[in-house]
């Protein structure tokens, strides 16, 4: 292990240094700025899903005739304007205890609940964790006048903040879970190519056959993977910065729900999964790139391994709208879509243990990859064992 | 110095799908000594070197290196030029040496420490801070070498090393070898061209498809023939005549056979009792070629000799 992780080490910094020293890292640099249009649309499915599954509503607690003459003020609220900006309103009977109900109803997730209603029509009290001056409010101030008949006037609304954040309803948190899983995306984008063609230069100019008498040919996997890890943190930090400050101008990470694990938890388990996504996807195109001879074949090679990242990430986005479905279960599990599920995941659910059996769970691909990757190598190109026919066919 | 042997290697078989490259190889290198492994392309030598070094595995034999079953194990004390040079073009050749350095196990200032000292003793000085694509092949293939042995290792491996060098650089090539066995490394080399290894080895094997022909010391090799005899009489026939062997190859009034065993003093006695008149007469040692043709076989000579010489 001394052995493999030394020469690891002595690949790495070579590859490093090669890769961050060159003039075309600058352009390496300004690459984001083109799978990040890439991410933002395909991003749109993971939104798309999780706006019509999960939309928050305002729980009415009433009669069901009072309801409905809210509901019908509602009703013409929409036809005022787009009734997708109109909020929701859904009704529950009143039951014994209204302050348990209340509490029971702000928990609830299914529907998500944004804020309660009740008291309508006599004294009407709005509860949840919205601004007395805001467009749920607002809205409902204009539907409570309308509903008591008197629409020129705006009806007295009663609005008690509670702690319980706006933001953390099922559809706010997917936009947190969807925007790192977007970043994740297009940062991995960026370098499988590069991966790709990582051993080209190694077979090209011969140096391989010095390479493989020294260290193990792991080592040359491993260094290799981690040496590109190490440069894309690197790009990482310019872009994190470069995005700061862009942030910065705007609104900030303000403008992103706060995740339920809270923020510093959720990032380090970005960059957790940020380093996973990459060492999975790497270590596959590391292989699949080491079987290439040539630049011309990495280039053949690179158009179905980007499909193949978009696939995996549209599996991925899928699930980012309804965490607990099958789908979801299978895209956590299945290896290469894991991490962009996981991290997606990390914005929704507050349970921690479920990332620690994530990343092990990564890891161990990882490592099964690296083996069947140099074993592979081995056979194939160092011709260390009986050939795989496929790939004799192939090259024929 | 270790008195035993510094590479060990029996019945190796390699197999490329239903191609035997290597069928068999056994040998035995002792510690300290120059061993040649001669034979022609396709012989069988650079798939056998890779077995030995660990690069690929045998389909089926051992190899024992430096004492150690696994080859990789000793790899920090073995040198190795592969036949197919390769280097990063891109890297400053001091940085590519000390690359390799690194490899084996030395720590990166040291090895930079190293290939600064190596470049100047080969004057190559000038070039350390030069990226390798800017070196001539001669220098590049310095380059290399200087990275093969940047480890002080105990043993070295170099696979055609003469190849694509000029008259010059072969010469110094040679006396690197031999400075590096005087101070106490195991050197093995494989060349098809048979005066580098009668030069330099005190020990050869010849491979000839994918076997062992022989394994020994180089005159062990070339005792398996007789000494030639070349003459040249005054008379072209005589009662001396029948003092010469049967299988002599005769043009005109000159002769060349095989030394009868019984030496050359009765050959003598017979072509001057005999009246033979000798004008000249050579009794010479065969060498080192006439010994491969003789053990490996007429074709495998020849396919030697149609290689282009270095």
């Amino acid at each position: 292990m001394t052995k493999l992780l030394r020469g690891a080490f002595v690949i790495g910094r070579r590859d490093f240094s090669a890769t961050v020293l060159s003039k075309t890292f600058l352009f390496f640099l300004l690459g984001p700025l083109f799978p990040l249009l890439f991410g933002a649309v395909f991003g749109g499915i993971g939104a798309s899903v999780a706006s019509s599954r999960q939309k928050p509503v305002v729980a009415v607690v009433a009669s069901q005739a009072d309801f409905e003459r809210l509901d019908a003020a509602r009703g013409r609220l929409a036809t005022a304007i787009d009734d997708e900006h109109v909020i929701r309103l859904t009704r529950f009977a009143p039951e014994a205890d209204p302050n348990a109900q209340r509490g029971h109803l702000l928990a609830s997730k299914d529907p998500p609940v944004q804020a309660v209603l009740m008291g309508f029509p006599d004294r009407p009290q709005l509860t949840g964790a919205i601004r007395p001056d805001g467009t749920t409010a607002g809205q409902l101030r204009l539907m409570l006048a309308d509903a008591e008949g008197d629409s020129q006037a705006e009806a007295a609304l009663a609005v008690d903040h509670t702690d319980v954040s706006i933001a953390n309803t099922s559809r706010d948190l997917a936009l947190t879970g969807q925007a790192a899983q977007t970043a994740l995306f297009f940062f991995t984008l960026l370098l499988s190519t590069m991966l790709l063609s990582q051993l080209v230069e190694e077979k090209s100019n011969k140096i391989i056959e010095v390479v493989a008498a020294a260290v193990p040919i792991e080592s040359l996997f491993v260094g290799k993977l981690f040496a590109m890890l190490a440069a894309s943190v690197l790009g990482l930090i310019v872009w994190i910065s470069a995005g700061a400050a862009v942030l910065a101008s705007f609104k900030g990470l303000g403008a992103l729900p706060t995740p339920e694990i809270g923020w510093p938890t959720f990032l380090a388990l970005v960059i957790a999964y940020f380093g996973m996504n990459y060492l999975i996807l790497g270590a596959l195109f590391l292989t699949i790139g080491a079987q290439a001879s040539t630049v011309r074949e990495v280039q053949t090679l690179s158009m179905p391994v980007t499909f193949g990242q978009v696939l995996i990430f549209g599996f991925a986005a899928t699930a980012v709208g309804a965490p607990n479905s099958g789908i979801a279960l299978a895209a956590a599990i299945f290896p290469f879509s894991s991490p962009l599920t996981m991290v997606a995941r990390a914005a929704q659910g507050p349970d921690l243990w479920q990332h620690v059996i994530a990343l092990a769970w990564q890891a161990l691909w990882v490592a099964i990859i690296l083996k069947l990757g140099s074993s592979l190598f081995r056979k194939t190109v160092l011709k260390s064992g009986p050939r795989t026919k496929w790939w004799r066919f192939s090259r024929t | 110095m270790s008195t035993g042997p510094a590479v060990e290697a029996v019945d190796l078989v390699k197999d490329f799908g239903a191609t035997r490259a290597v069928n068999g190889v056994s040998l035995s290198v002792p510690s300290g000594s120059i061993y040649g492994l001669l034979g022609p392309n396709g012989a069988g030598k650079t798939t056998t070197i890779r077995m030995l070094l660990g690069i690929i595995d045998p389909s089926s034999g051992s190899r024992r290196v430096l004492g150690r079953d696994r080859p990789l194990e000793a790899a920090q004390e073995i040198g190795y030029l592969p036949e197919e040079r390769g280097l990063y073009p891109a890297m400053y050749a001091r940085e590519a040496i000390a690359f390799m350095g690194a490899l084996r196990g030395l720590p990166l200032r040291e090895a930079r420490r190293r290939a600064d000292v190596l470049l100047k003793e080969h004057n190559l000085g000038d070039w350390a801070k030069k990226p390798i694509r800017t070196l001539s092949k001669g220098m590049a293939q310095t380059v290399q070498l200087l990275g093969t042995i940047i480890h002080k290792p105990r043993l070295i491996v170099l696979d055609e090393p003469f190849s694509g060098l000029d008259a010059i650089n072969q010469a110094k090539l040679e006396e690197l070898i031999r400075r590096e066995a005087r101070a106490g490394a195991t050197i093995i080399f494989s060349t098809h061209v048979i005066a580098h290894a009668e030069r330099l080895c005190e020990r050869v094997a010849i491979i000839a498809k994918g076997k062992v022909a022989f394994d020994g010391r180089v005159d062990e090799a070339r005792a398996r023939l007789r000494p030639i005899v070349r003459l040249t009489t005054r008379e072209r026939d005589g009662p001396w005549r029948s003092a010469l062997p049967a299988a002599s190859r005769t043009e005109g009034n000159h002769f060349v056979f095989e030394l009868p065993e019984s030496g050359p003093e009765p050959l003598l006695k017979a072509l001057i009792d005999g009246g033979a008149g000798i004008e000249a007469l050579a009794i010479e040692r065969p060498g080192l070629h006439d010994a491969f043709v003789a053990i490996a076989g007429e074709s495998a000579a020849a396919e030697m000799a149609r290689e282009k010489p270095q």
